[in-house]
């Protein structure tokens, strides 16, 4: 890790943890965000933790920038001694891959892809090595994933597959980002995948739609009554594919305020993790199948 | 009380100083694009400085009071520079006027500047979301059902005191933007990404504003497209030299997708992504950005923070002339 320090502007300071994706740079923005928080620093109006970066955002009238640079320097070895663990939980998402709506929007924009001639799932299989897009799907919801930052736009999750590095799927970004996007898209870009929580411009590649909204700004969805957004970074998601039944089946119980997401309390601890990948995924997952 | 838009504008919406706190879900700040227009649209109708109004752009609203408003209610616009009339008689900018009951208030052609600030006595009283009436249309959140106002809408408004007739902001205290526009810029974040010589570009170049241009992030055209210094990409980053691993973005950062057009980021920003930014515009000057009509001529010069706090401290000091003028 090379943490790097800087100004944004006269209002935040940005520490980039580390330049590459890891859950060791993730954990470190988590516990430094945390440490910020709990320091309770007069003038820090917005504590915005990322996949591999920081952000603070406050107010130099209030606090001067050196003094604030200062404070999170101070905070940043007890960030990195704290123990990569976390009380969490683990969230069964629904995934209509392959469904009409993506795959409308996505010949739509079609002159914006690196493959015009394909789709967006073919494409994805393809480069990552897949002789088929049901293999890649396979690979997509066969492992859960990690949700390593919350933002962009309202709500929107950044989720990281909890694999080793060499298994990661990676594609490129639209080569120009598109206009459109139906909301609750799950997408992928680089080695993120994320679900769209609002319909807008966007330049992921589209692989499937969720019927499980997760942000509601009128907090009608019974689960969200409480708050208008679902994700916090560190919730674990395992995708669960489903059929068109499946979907329009959710959309009217997400309509009739009846449906529940699955969800389990669970313990994620990096170490144990990078001990035995397969074995701590295959314990999240009974954890869910119980729940 | 209530106001009724008879034309709504282009996309005039509920705005106020926003809702911080929440950036860290992607909710923005939002709130007025410029700022300090706002605060003094606000003090000229004897509101708090942080009470609601419209914000229209490019092109005015027109604008019913309410049968209920009994005595009247006392208007001020401020911001861009456009000819208004109520009931057909002109009417002055950065003024305050009283309306009676049925009164119209309609807006001719932008003569400079981009926004329109208009406040009236005790403030739209929509209902707050996250603490603010600020409206974030791409979440569908604050404002007036979350969206722009539409033409039929009818407008919840406080309840206040009327004003004097005549209250005026003085003219040297009426922030605008200079030809060019000279956006004072704080280098930094992934400024390191640039070779020297686009580095050197940035600052020397004519940029003019793009179509793109929004509360989201204005857009810039016209400089020399950029050269990255050379490196294997990080894991997760993508493989364009200008991406990055996603990461937080400040409001007034600049990011430069492929190299080729900035972008800087304001009060609707999207709160992280993949794209690098070269360093950030200054607080003090991002009330201007609200200001920039598309194909405005922009530089952008380069402060360090000294210059930047300075400039802060002298944007709060003419925000304290304008209390002081209309005390």
């Amino acid at each position: 890790m090379k943490t790097r320090y800087s100004y944004g502007g006269d209002e935040h300071i940005y520490v980039e943890i580390d330049d590459e994706m890891s859950l060791d740079a993730f954990f470190i923005c988590l516990s430094l965000s945390k440490l910020v928080r709990a320091a309770n620093i007069p003038g820090v109006t917005e504590i915005c933790p990322a996949n591999a970066s920081f952000e603070v955002r406050f107010d130099p009238d209030v606090i001067a920038p050196d003094a604030m640079m200062a404070k999170i320097k101070e905070l940043e070895h007890e960030a990195e001694a704290q123990e990569k663990r976390l009380e969490t939980r683990i969230i069964e998402i629904p995934v209509f891959y392959e469904d009409p709506w993506t795959h409308e929007t996505l010949m739509r924009f079609r002159e914006r892809h690196q493959d015009p001639n394909g789709s967006d799932l073919e494409y994805a299989a393809k480069i990552n090595g897949y002789d088929s897009v049901a293999a890649f799907i396979e690979a997509h919801h066969s492992q859960p994933w990690f949700v390593s930052m919350v933002g962009f736009v309202s709500g929107l999750p950044f989720l990281y597959q909890l694999v080793e590095r060499d298994k990661q799927l990676e594609v490129p970004k639209y080569l120009r980002p598109r206009t459109d996007t139906p909301k609750l898209t799950v997408g992928h870009g680089g080695c993120f995948a994320c679900i769209y929580s609002v319909r807008g411009a966007g330049g992921y590649q589209m692989f499937g739609i969720t019927p499980m909204p997760i942000y509601d700004p009128e907090q009608k969805t019974s689960y969200l009554s409480d708050f208008m957004v679902f994700f916090r970074p560190g919730d674990i998601v395992k995708w669960k594919p489903i059929d068109r039944t499946d979907y329009d089946r959710i959309v009217k119980e997400v309509e009739a305020g009846t449906y529940a997401p699955r969800i389990a309390e669970v313990k994620f601890d990096l170490d144990a993790f990078n001990a035995d990948m397969t074995g701590f995924n295959a314990k999240l997952m009974e954890a869910l199948n119980d729940a | 009380m209530t106001l009724e838009i008879i034309k709504p504008g282009l996309a005039t919406s509920v705005q106020d100083l926003g809702r911080p706190g929440y950036f860290h879900l992607g909710i923005p700040e939002g709130g007025a694009m410029d700022r300090l227009a706002l605060r003094a649209a606000n003090l000229l109708v004897g509101n708090d400085e942080g009470a609601a109004g419209l914000e229209a752009v490019f092109m005015g609203p027109e604008i019913k009071f309410g049968p209920e408003i009994g005595a009247g209610m006392s208007v001020a616009v401020t911001g861009a520079d456009i000819p208004m009339m109520l009931d057909g008689d002109p009417r002055e900018t950065w003024t305050a006027f009283t309306v009676k009951p049925g009164q119209v208030l309609s807006f001719g052609f932008l003569k400079a500047g981009a926004r329109m600030y208009i406040a009236v006595s005790g403030g739209i009283a929509t209902e707050p979301a996250l603490g603010s009436r600020s409206t974030y249309p791409i979440g569908a959140l604050g404002g007036f059902e979350g969206r722009a106002v539409a033409a039929g809408d009818v407008i919840p408004v406080g309840t206040g005191a009327v004003v004097a007739e005549g209250r005026s902001v003085p003219l040297a205290l009426r922030r605008r933007p200079g030809t060019p526009a000279v956006l004072r810029v704080l280098t930094g974040l992934y400024w390191h990404r640039l070779t020297e010589k686009s580095q050197k570009a940035f600052f020397d170049d004519a940029w003019v504003v793009a179509p793109e241009a929004d509360r989201m992030g204005y857009r810039f055209r016209g400089g020399t497209p950029m050269e990255f210094v050379d490196r294997p990409q990080p894991f997760g980053a993508g493989s364009d030299p200008s991406n990055i691993v996603d990461g937080c973005y400040s409001y007034g950062s600049i990011q430069v997708p492929g190299g080729l057009e900035p972008i800087v980021l304001h009060r609707d920003a999207v709160s992280g992504g993949g794209y690098f930014t070269l360093g950030a515009v200054i607080s003090a000057d991002m009330d201007l950005i609200g200001q920039l009509q598309p194909n405005t001529p922009v530089t952008f010069k380069r402060v360090e923070m000294d210059e930047a706090l300075a400039a802060r401290a002298a944007r709060k000091a003419m925000l304290a002339d304008i209390r002081q003028a209309l005390a």
